[in-house]
């Protein structure tokens, strides 16, 4: 999924424009050389700018018409006006005049409260009236927000003032929560980055839609001159504000370092300066500094060009990773002097560098600017060795010769063509044309083109999700217009479930989903030839196949509207017990060794593609052999893993005081239940199972808040409204309680990982070249969490919670779940909205305590990491929502504080309903 | 039936069907053959320069036949009718030295069309409404009238608001029940316009429905000034239009495209109103009424439509023929709010969530 990575979201701002930021651009416009100056804003936009931020703030300039003037220029430059301004200065008239100026839509940088209320509401709505986002500084009254409180406190009421008063929306507010000086040598100083990553959480969690940007040069002032070092602190500050949730950055665009190329020393010890973590930490990072600035200069002046020193195919995957074209001919040529077809240059050395890009992509260590580089650097490789295969194709007498045309775009609205130009390139080195429109194709002009060249089919490519339903269009465009093209479909958010499920039944022409560029070629061959026939009847078929079994896994059976199915819930008798402790225990490099018994092999060897029940697999006719060999490297590696603690295991666990609330379970800070801090939110099945059944939701297995009245459920005349939970107005529990009181009831919380080392150890692996063990290490550690929230489970039931004291079961018996309780986990069927688990993570301070982070679409990294829930309830038992209807989605969606959209996005995979088709029909 | 009354009946409807916007002005009117003395008429005999052509005029000159137009696409099912206003700016009514009058025109037109949407609504009790009609004038914003000085502009941004603010005044003082700024080429002559309508607004108290129309030149797919379709949606989104579309330079077989890009996108009703067809070598339009009509069936059908009408070259007819083919077809359901970061240059930029 794209979502799971932080980085390919955050936008870029190109700060090279900027008067007060560039000395070269100050310099440009006090001389009138504007034609100069718009030079450096293209370099801006071609190096990946998303944006690009003007500033004409100088003594010596005329501030509203310098910024008229090179606005109007801008205009008249469609490769530079192609993407927003961000229109920046300090004075208000200086901002308006851009606005003037600007056709579409873009930044205002910035307002603030700094003059109070007054002219904020002035300027704030102008900037709405002429139509642009604003940044919004953490700027009040009393100055400029210099701590995480100020900062929170003045985010929180400049966004209320917006949106309350000013009906602002909030996703066109972006705040500034201000980047400052560390490592200034002033004790006051030290906190201020990690005071920024904490206002940024605090942000983008509390104050929905809106965004996080900041001026991230600031952070290094007190290194001025000393770039190696600047550069190590950009690129360390922007790793963890990213992480906290920072989505726009104005920076260098064309000089963005990555984390893990920063020099670990530098790097560690520049962590500790932003991150606060020594009191000696600036003595620490200047005692390196000049070092560091020594070996810059080197750089700086003769550069590092040991790299140059390696074996050509290492050389050109470093060119590729690093975006240097530089010797990239130089290097292709040596590799095609050495390979025995030009192709195999491509196919070897050059998709092997691609794919280290994509991973580090993948992996949120590569901005998108730098992958754009890349993909120059290959294309420029791939342009040198074209007249060479095309000499080839002469020589073997395949001129003129064209198997067929194929018309290939990145739809609209997607940048991403590495993949499609891979695909394109292996396509043409067997013989097809491939006429390429590039990326953010519009449907009409593919279309048009296919019509035009007479295109034997058509492919489309897209990376990030919203490309599916671009593709969607696009194919019932063709289906509308009667073409009967072969349409390839392919990129990395596809799927043979979505083509089947969402594009053949619009299209019925051929359609063919293309998994990676190693499928392109057979595929198309077979399309393209004799086999035309029998492959698209075979896909077909296929595709009926998966739509079925998609169709048939979503449940069909009747559902009960949400206030039913609440009737429905089961009425149990309650006898809380208390846990030994309330509140958040950690436990710090837990023993492997005692996570080992723990371990439920079935998932390992599933991981491997063998299917079977340890231990019954390891004696199977068929698998048996492979399951044992495979067995006995992991019980090997298993071994020598936990003896030399290769990773090490965190977890922490938490009870807290809890009472149900509607479909809801309250946590409070203490059993008098004097404050609520959290809510758990939870969903309920809407099957029908016919009267006398239950309808589950967890929240069914916490002592209700007020005592259900004995014949709750009578009195729905009235359309059931008297039974809707509280949510449009949830008070605060009243404290002291009434007589009707509840008993206080306990809900537990636990996030564990055995994956605290574990992407080293595949690194060490990857890098021998050993991709067995690397995937090896990584299914150990998976089950090593598992069976770490198995056996801390257990110490839970009997000891920590101990309501089973006395529970005397065996590891077989706990797998097959016999014991009294649960640990459903968010994202899974009882509980399928990932989110619930920043609740369980703030609660229990998850990743301060075990290193466990969350991603943006919810994900846990390391990837070996478990967390959930507790209930002790006699008769709690696992259960899986099933597809849930919209009554329900809008329900839950008014309980989390969200619009309906985004809840249908968090729970698409359990909605019994299409939402575009609702919205439509 | 008062502005409020009609316009709550009029979003009911368009709530339930596809709405009838009214055809081309100029085309019905190139059938009387006016000569100059019609647009002098006896008020401006004396005027120093020709000011035939000037369309405008005639809701002062010649208004009966102004409103005899706006009678004939009420008989042929229009909802809504235009205003005869397209040029009542100063900068456009300058090119006749009638700046003058501006105010006065756009009084005039939007009462005209009032009053014939009266004895309609008088005669079924069904709302027809008057959209004033604001133009793009003859100057642009974003670009530079030389080639060699592509930092110049002819007017500006402050000029061209307080234009507009004149014309939505006399608009809203002639009884407009909507304002149509349209025929956009440059988006940020809309800005000015939409500025000067706030304006407008905030002085009389009274503020009625913004409806946005944007042109697509060619077949590139972008405006004069260069947007692409989501871009123009993007840059425009803030003004929380009553309805937003696409008109003229474009039959309906290219202007397809362009609508179903920006049906997919806009969170409020979408309108069209195609030339019909490009002007052949006779300077005439191709496209008949019949052939018009099967596209607007098809758009219709495709759920690209809110309303629809009719620009150059349309007639009653046509209108009739639209009328027909939209009839008992679905309005398109709008795209549900989008809480995402939408920014703009020439091209769209949408922020992950």
């Amino acid at each position: 999924m794209s979502g799971a990575n932080p980085f390919a979201n955050f936008i870029v701002v190109g700060e090279r424009t900027n008067v007060t930021g560039s000395a070269k651009f100050r310099k440009l416009i006090e001389a009138d050389d504007y034609a100069g100056a718009l030079v450096v804003a293209r370099q801006q936009v071609e190096s990946g700018a998303n944006v690009l931020d003007v500033n004409m703030d100088a003594a010596l300039i005329d501030g509203p018409a310098a910024m008229r003037r090179f606005l109007n220029l801008i205009a008249s430059e469609p490769d530079i006006a192609r993407i927003p301004l961000m229109i920046d200065s300090s004075k208000w008239e200086v901002i308006e005049a851009g606005l003037k100026c600007a056709q579409g839509k873009g930044i205002v940088n910035s307002i603030s409260l700094k003059e109070g209320e007054e002219k904020f509401a002035y300027e704030a709505r102008r900037v709405r009236r002429y139509g642009a986002a604003a940044v919004v500084m953490a700027f009040d009254e009393q100055g400029q927000a210099d701590t995480a409180k100020r900062k929170i406190e003045i985010c929180t009421r400049a966004y209320r003032f917006l949106t309350d008063k000013i009906g602002f929306p909030p996703e066109d507010i972006i705040f500034d929560p201000n980047i400052f000086a560390v490592a200034t040598g002033i004790e006051d100083h030290a906190d201020y980055a990690k005071a920024f990553f904490e206002a940024t959480a605090y942000i983008r969690s509390e104050l929905p839609h809106a965004h996080v940007s900041g001026g991230v040069s600031n952070v290094s002032f007190s290194f001025r001159g000393n770039e190696p070092v600047r550069e190590a602190m950009h690129a360390v500050f922007l790793y963890h504000a990213i992480r906290a949730g920072m989505n726009m950055g104005i920076v260098n665009a064309g000089s963005l370092t990555l984390y893990d190329d920063v020099e670990p020393e530098l790097r560690e010890r520049v962590e500790d300066v932003l991150l606060n973590r020594r009191e000696d930490a600036t003595e620490r990072l200047l005692e390196i500094a000049e070092q560091a600035k020594a070996g810059g200069k080197k750089q700086a002046t003769e550069r590092d060009l040991s790299w140059r020193q390696a074996p050509v195919k290492e050389r050109l995957a470093h060119a590729l990773v690093h975006g240097i074209n530089e010797f990239i001919v130089e290097d292709t040529e040596e590799a095609r002097l050495q390979a025995k077809r030009p192709l195999h240059v491509i196919e070897g050395p050059l998709m092997d560098g691609m794919s280290i890009v994509g991973d580090l992509f993948g992996a949120g260590k590569m901005f998108l600017p730098q992958v754009v580089k890349s993909a120059r650097v290959m294309k420029q490789a791939v342009a040198h060795l074209l007249p060479f295969m095309d000499e080839e194709k002469e020589r073997l007498g395949l001129v003129g010769k064209s198997n067929g045309k194929i018309v290939m775009a990145t739809v609209k609205g997607d940048v991403h063509d590495i993949g499609k130009n891979i695909v394109g390139v292996v396509l043409q080195c067997n013989g097809y044309e491939i006429d390429d429109l590039g990326v953010m194709v519009p449907c009409a002009r593919i279309l048009e083109r296919a019509k035009e060249i007479g295109a034997d089919a058509i492919g489309l490519s897209g990376l990030i999700t919203p490309s599916l339903d671009e593709m969607v269009f696009v194919a019932s465009e063709m289906e509308r217009l009667g073409l009967k093209l072969p349409l390839l479909i392919g990129g990395a958010t596809t799927s043979r479930t979505h083509t089947a499920v969402k594009i053949a039944p619009v299209y019925s022409g051929p359609i063919l989903y293309v998994p990676d560029a190693s499928k392109a070629v057979p595929v198309v061959q077979k399309l393209l030839g004799d086999d035309r026939d029998v492959l698209v009847k075979e896909t077909r078929a296929e595709y009926d196949a998966a739509r079925e079994a998609y169709f048939s896994g979503q449940d069909k059976r009747p559902r009960l509207p949400l206030a039913k199915a609440r009737e429905r819930a089961p009425k149990l008798e309650f006898a809380p017990v208390r846990p030994s402790f309330l509140g958040v225990r950690s436990f710090e490099e837990y023993p492997l060794e005692d996570l080992v018994p723990y371990i439920d092999w079935t998932p390992f060897f599933a991981s491997w593609d063998l299917i079977g029940r340890h231990p019954a697999i390891l004696e199977d006719d068929i698998v048996g052999e492979a399951a044992r060999n495979l067995y006995r490297d992991a019980r090997a590696m298993l071994e020598q893993l936990v003896a030399e603690k290769w990773v090490k295991a965190s977890g922490v666990v938490g009870f807290w005081p809890a009472n149900r609330d509607g479909d809801d379970v309250v946590l409070f800070a203490d059993e008098e239940r004097s404050r609520e801090i959290a809510r758990l939110h939870t969903l309920r099945q809407q099957i029908d199972k016919g009267e006398g059944k239950f309808n589950f939701a967890l929240a069914d297995y916490v002592v209700p808040l007020e005592p259900s009245p004995p014949l709750r459920g009578r009195g729905q005349g009235e359309g059931g409204r008297t039974d809707a939970p509280r949510v449009d107005d949830r008070p605060p529990p009243p404290a002291p309680r009434g007589g009707g009181e509840s008993i206080v009831d306990y809900v537990g919380a636990f996030a564990v990982t055995a994956g605290i080392g574990e992407e080293d150890v595949s690194i060490r692996f990857k890098r021998a070249n050993d991709d067995y063990s690397a995937i090896m290490a990584q299914a150990l550690c998976d089950r090593l969490a598992e069976a770490f929230a198995e056996a801390l489970h257990a110490k839970v039931r009997r000891e920590l919670w101990g309501y089973a004291k006395d529970e005397t079961l065996t590891p077989e018996d706990l797998i097959a779940e016999k014991y009294r309780g649960i640990r459903p986990a968010p994202g899974y069927p009882a509980q399928p909205d990932h989110t619930e688990k920043r609740t369980i993570f703030d609660l229990l301070g998850a990743t301060s305590r075990t290193g466990i982070d969350l991603t943006e679409s919810m994900a846990m990294t390391p990837p070996s990491s478990v967390s959930g829930l507790y209930f002790a309830h006699p008769q709690a038992e696992y259960f899986g929502t099933g597809k849930i209807d919209r009554d329900q989605v809008e329900d839950y969606a008014r309980r989390k504080g969200w619009d309906v959209a985004m809840a249908e996005k968090w729970l698409s995979p359990i909605l019994a309903y299409d939402p575009l088709i609702a919205k439509a029909g | 039936m008062n502005r409020t009354e009609r316009l709550a009946a009029l979003n009911a409807d368009l709530a339930k069907r596809i709405l009838i916007l009214d055809g081309s002005m100029g085309a019905y009117l190139q059938g009387f053959g006016l000569k100059a003395e019609d647009f002098h008429g006896e008020r401006f005999a004396e005027h120093a320069s020709s000011l035939k052509g000037n369309n405008d005029l005639l809701s002062l000159t010649r208004p009966e036949i102004i409103t005899q137009v706006h009678d004939a696409y009420l008989s042929a099912g229009a909802d809504i009718i235009e205003t005869n206003t397209f040029s009542a700016t100063r900068i456009s009514q300058a090119e006749y030295g009638l700046e003058a009058v501006t105010y006065e025109l756009n009084v005039e037109g939007a009462r005209l069309a009032r009053a014939a949407c009266d004895k309609f609504e008088k005669a079924d009790a069904k709302p027809r409404a008057v959209a004033g009609a604001l133009g793009p004038t003859t100057k642009l914003l974003s670009m530079s009238p030389e080639v060699n000085d592509p930092g110049r502009r002819d007017s500006d941004f402050d000029t061209m608001a307080a234009n507009y603010e004149e014309q939505t005044l006399g608009l809203i003082e002639g009884g407009a029940d909507l304002l149509l700024i349209e025929t956009i080429t440059d988006t940020l002559n809309c800005k000015a316009a939409l500025w000067g309508a706030w304006e407008a607004f905030d002085k009389t108290g009274v503020e009625v429905p913004l409806w946005i129309s944007g042109t697509i030149t060619d077949r590139s797919g972008r405006t004069l000034s260069g947007q692409t379709v989501e871009a123009f949606y993007n840059s425009l989104r803030h003004a929380k239009p009553w309805a937003i579309g696409l008109n003229c330079a474009l039959g309906p077989a290219d202007m397809r495209a362009f609508l179903a890009d920006l049906a997919r996108v806009a969170e409020c009703a979408v309108s069209a109103y195609p030339n019909a067809g490009l002007p052949n070598a006779m300077g005439a339009y191709d496209e008949t009424p019949h052939s018009m009509e099967a596209h607007y069936a098809e758009w219709a059908k495709a759920g690209l439509l809110n309303i629809a009408g009719g620009c150059c070259g349309t007639t009653p007819d046509h209108i009739g023929h639209l009328k027909h083919a939209v009839e008992g077809v679905k309005p398109r359901v709008a795209a549900a709010r989008d809480a995402r970061l939408k920014l703009a240059g020439l091209e769209p930029f949408t922020a992950a969530a």
